[in-house]
């Protein structure tokens, strides 16, 4: 260790005074890195290159979807809690869950002076649903009536009524519409957006409570300098003077820069830190359940996995994992063990579904199904789970193997993917002959959004194309309901279904663990992993 | 020369077919669906995909996709990629800072290795001698992530010397601890190269001569015996500027540099065919002008290798 100080610091002598002998003549290009404004209260986060052009519609990742939402406003919000607020509607009304009437705010401006108002929104849901625009969120879209993904058809069921009230119609009954209208693909644009799509995104102007620094915020891979829109008056309103998102490749390098003093708010601590994090951070650290949810899928076409046999050994299989010990041992506590198929920061979550309990680890029981299982058709071959070996999921995917051949006596293994994109491709094609990793993160904070991407018959998500009438007709009737709690209630029988089924076997809910520096104070969480900037005061 | 130089460029053009072929094969073969994959467990609808594969031209067949992009090429037209900006910007962006980065390591690597080296192999058996190979020793055997993460906690967060990660615009100043991590390896090299070909050409007769006709030693060490002995070293550096402008990843990850490696990287991962190519298109380029400026450089060093013709 010694020896190697010194042969660095050798090292660094000599380069010092060759710096000084080439006169710095690399460095002639370095552009001033002094922003205007002030400064110091900058509050400096971690986040990704936006894969995509920064159109909200267009914008399926964390990366870009962090950006979009400070730079843009929707007509409502969602909390710390996930409760939606309304931000530039005024009112969401309905009386059928179908057809719905939305009144903004009068006034509201984009930071490039252009009137926010009906048109805003329902051009820009036109823009994102239109099927030549192949737009990344265009699914969003599917509930309005005249939304077709076979060819170009307006939303019909839009209509401008005036200046700040419009109509949506459904093809057919959502009563968690309303709460879908926080998430990114339902903000709306400027009219000077549609002139050059490109352009705009490259450099979007919102109405939301940040907006971007200069004509060159965004520089590629590298960060994007945002500043607070004085202009904006929702209750997102930013307390500090604007954020600096820098762009990692590498979470190990952005976690160096959070303990280096040059990173205030860090959103995702990486793996290689779990077991440190705490006494590295103390009490500026956080690890808190998130709206993520993570099991692995058993085809029903697998042989002795489906049926009545099916039902028993997945039941079997599902009590043979000891979900609290995995969650402590590989993950540091930064897993909750799943007691549902959604998320504990989703309202309306309950941990007391009937038939939770096969979730709970009871190896004795587990031995039981799996003899009585059996006994309907002898079981054979080996059980295993693909996954990818990019995402970290060697050391869980082990764990659960392992339970499996102590608990059930059987042949389990992992069977990795080098790549997500391969697995993927497999999932898709229907090629893939194990179970599989799977997860879900929410887009926006409803039960509803846990369930149907993933298990209603056909689903676009739902890779183990798991189908049971009686649950598609819970969800239908959830869907039809106009009062929240009411529509939960059928959620929850749905959910009961699926603990008998159990078309994928929920694991656990993933944590957002992150951390930030002493300069800035009141960081907080939001429901969906990211903080909520602009609650963040720096010192 | 110039004919020399005139024939070493024509050689380039099957190089620059073999590679781009080749390459976009093997990004071509990689498994798994690239647009899937960009929208993570969410699945758009079909019609979107299937939009987004004509756009990129992943539904056409291999040899269509190769020869739209080398018709491109030739249009001055790079492609794009998947986020929607010009391969040429991405090149243009990237590859200053990482050329930038492996001038400076191999300014620090050039500077000391030899300076090192040559002190080294003139007090061979000494006490600088022993702790300067020792300390080579330690330095080729360490990978060189861990000196990177090693160097980063040290000077950037408990030090506070250097910033831990390479700022907007990676400035010289940030450059310089990621610059340090990626020569160390090689400075430990070129210490040995150095110190081994300084011994063997301070045992050769025309020293001895040097020496009985009273030259100074001030004279005869950089002159007859420095010079001589640079050529391997020159070789060597000429190999390690291309290893440093491509296999400079895994420590630009760490110091987050936007350069060349962390842009591949995620490229390779994205199986962005036409990124991947012309990024390493131009490694290939750079190569060989490189091979190309040491194979005259020896000329320099040694007039019996200058080439006539």
């Amino acid at each position: 260790m010694k020896i190697r100080r010194i042969g660095i610091g050798a090292i660094a002598l000599a380069a010092a005074s060759a710096l000084v002998l080439s006169g710095c003549a690399t460095g002639g290009d370095t552009p001033s890195t002094s922003s205007s404004g002030d400064s110091s209260a900058i509050v400096s986060t971690n986040g990704s290159e936006p894969q995509n052009p920064l159109i909200p519609t267009n914008t399926t990742e964390t990366g870009g979807g962090k950006i979009v939402d400070a730079l843009f406003a929707g007509l409502v919000y969602y909390d710390e809690k996930g409760a939606p607020v309304n931000d530039v509607a005024e009112s969401i009304e309905s009386t059928d869950a179908q057809n719905y009437t939305v009144k903004i705010k009068s006034g509201l401006k984009f930071t490039n002076g252009d009137p926010v108002d009906a048109a805003s929104f329902v051009d820009a849901w036109q823009y994102g649903a239109l099927l030549s625009n192949a737009q990344g969120s265009s699914y969003f879209f599917a509930d309005i009536e005249g939304y077709s993904d076979s060819a170009d058809s307006p939303l019909t069921g839009l209509v401008v009524v005036d200046d700040t009230t419009f109509t949506i119609k459904l093809s057919t009954p959502q009563s968690d519409f309303p709460l879908r209208l926080g998430y990114s693909a339902f903000y709306p644009l400027p009219k000077s957006a549609y002139a050059d799509m490109k352009a705009f995104g490259e450099n979007p102007i919102g109405n939301g409570p940040y907006k971007f620094a200069s004509d060159t915020a965004w520089q590629h891979n590298v960060q994007v300098d945002l500043v607070a829109n004085p202009d904006y008056t929702g209750g997102r309103a930013a307390k500090n003077g604007g954020l600096k998102i820098v762009f990692y490749a590498n979470q190990d390098a952005a976690y160096s820069d959070l303990l280096g003093g040059n990173l205030d708010v860090l959103d995702a601590i990486p793996d290689s830190q779990f077991a440190n994090y705490k006494t590295d951070l103390g009490d500026r650290a956080v690890n808190q359940p998130a709206a993520i949810f993570q099991s692995f899928t058993i085809p029903n076409r697998l042989a002795h996995l489906g049926g009545k046999e099916g039902q028993l050994r997945r039941a079997a299989i599902s009590m043979a994992i000891d979900r609290e010990e995995i969650t402590k041992v590989i993950f540091e506590g930064t897993r909750t063990p799943a007691s549902d198929f959604t998320s504990p920061v989703i309202d309306g979550w309950t941990d007391s579904l009937k038939g939770a309990d096969v979730l709970k680890f009871d190896p004795d029981e587990a031995k039981k199904l799996w003899a009585e299982a059996d006994k309907i058709s002898p079981w054979e071959g080996s059980f295993q789970i693909g996954y990818n070996s990019d995402g970290g999921h060697a050391g869980w995917v082990d764990a659960v193997t392992q339970g499996l051949k102590n608990n059930l006596g059987i042949d389990a293994t992992g069977a990795p993917y080098p790549t997500f994109k391969e697995l993927l491709t497999d999932e898709d094609n229907r090629t893939i002959q194990t179970a599989f990793r799977s997860g879900w993160q929410a887009d926006y904070p409803g039960l509803f959004n846990f369930l149907s991407p993933l298990y209603q018959t056909g689903a676009g998500s739902n890779y183990g194309d798991y189908s049971n009438p009686d649950f598609d007709a819970l969800l239908k009737k959830g869907a039809s309901e106009t009062d929240a709690d009411a529509a939960n209630k059928d959620y929850e029988a749905a959910q009961e279904i699926l603990l008998t089924d159990l078309p994928v076997i929920p694991l656990w809910y993933s944590n957002v663990v992150g951390g930030h520096s002493e300069q800035v104070s009141n960081v907080k969480f939001g429901w969906n992993s990211v903080p909520l900037y602009y609650e963040v005061t720096k010192k | 020369m110039t004919g020399y130089i005139f024939r070493r460029v024509l050689q380039a053009i099957p190089v620059f077919f073999g590679t781009t072929f080749l390459i976009y094969f093997m990004v071509f073969a990689m498994p798994g669906d690239p647009v899937l994959a960009l929208f993570g467990d969410k699945t758009p609808s079909p019609a979107v995909i299937e939009q987004l594969r004509q756009q990129y031209h992943l539904d056409q067949p291999f040899i269509v996709q190769y020869f739209i992009y080398i018709g491109g090429i030739f249009r001055g037209d790079l492609g794009v990629s998947f986020s929607g900006q010009p391969v040429a910007d991405i090149l243009a962006r990237t590859f200053p800072v990482t050329i930038r980065l492996a001038i400076l390591a191999l300014l620090f690597e050039t500077v000391a290795g030899i300076l090192v080296g040559l002190i080294s192999g003139l007090r061979k058996g000494k006490l600088f001698d022993a702790s300067a190979l020792t300390i080579s020793l330690i330095l080729i055997s360490l990978p060189i992530f861990v000196i990177a993460f090693v160097a980063q906690f040290v000077f950037g967060v408990q030090l506070g010397w250097a910033r831990t990660t390479v700022g907007p615009g990676a400035p010289i100043q940030d450059l310089v601890l990621p610059a340090l991590v990626l020569a160390s390896i090689s400075f430990a090299q070129i210490v040995r190269l150095t110190r081994s070909s300084v011994i063997e050409t301070s045992g050769l007769d025309f020293v001895r001569t040097a020496y009985s006709k009273g030259l100074s030693r001030k004279r005869i060490i950089p002159v007859h015996i420095l010079r001589n002995s640079l050529i391997p070293v020159i070789t060597y550096l000429a190999t390690d500027f291309g290893v440093l402008l491509v296999g400079a990843t895994v420590t630009e990850g760490i110091f987050n540099v936007p350069g060349v490696g962390n842009t591949l990287y995620q490229a390779i991962i994205r199986g962005e065919g036409p990124t991947v190519v012309s990024f390493v298109t131009v490694m290939v380029l750079l190569y060989l002008v490189v091979n190309l400026v040491v194979d005259l450089l020896y000329g320099l060093l040694d007039p019996r290798i200058r080439f006539v013709k």
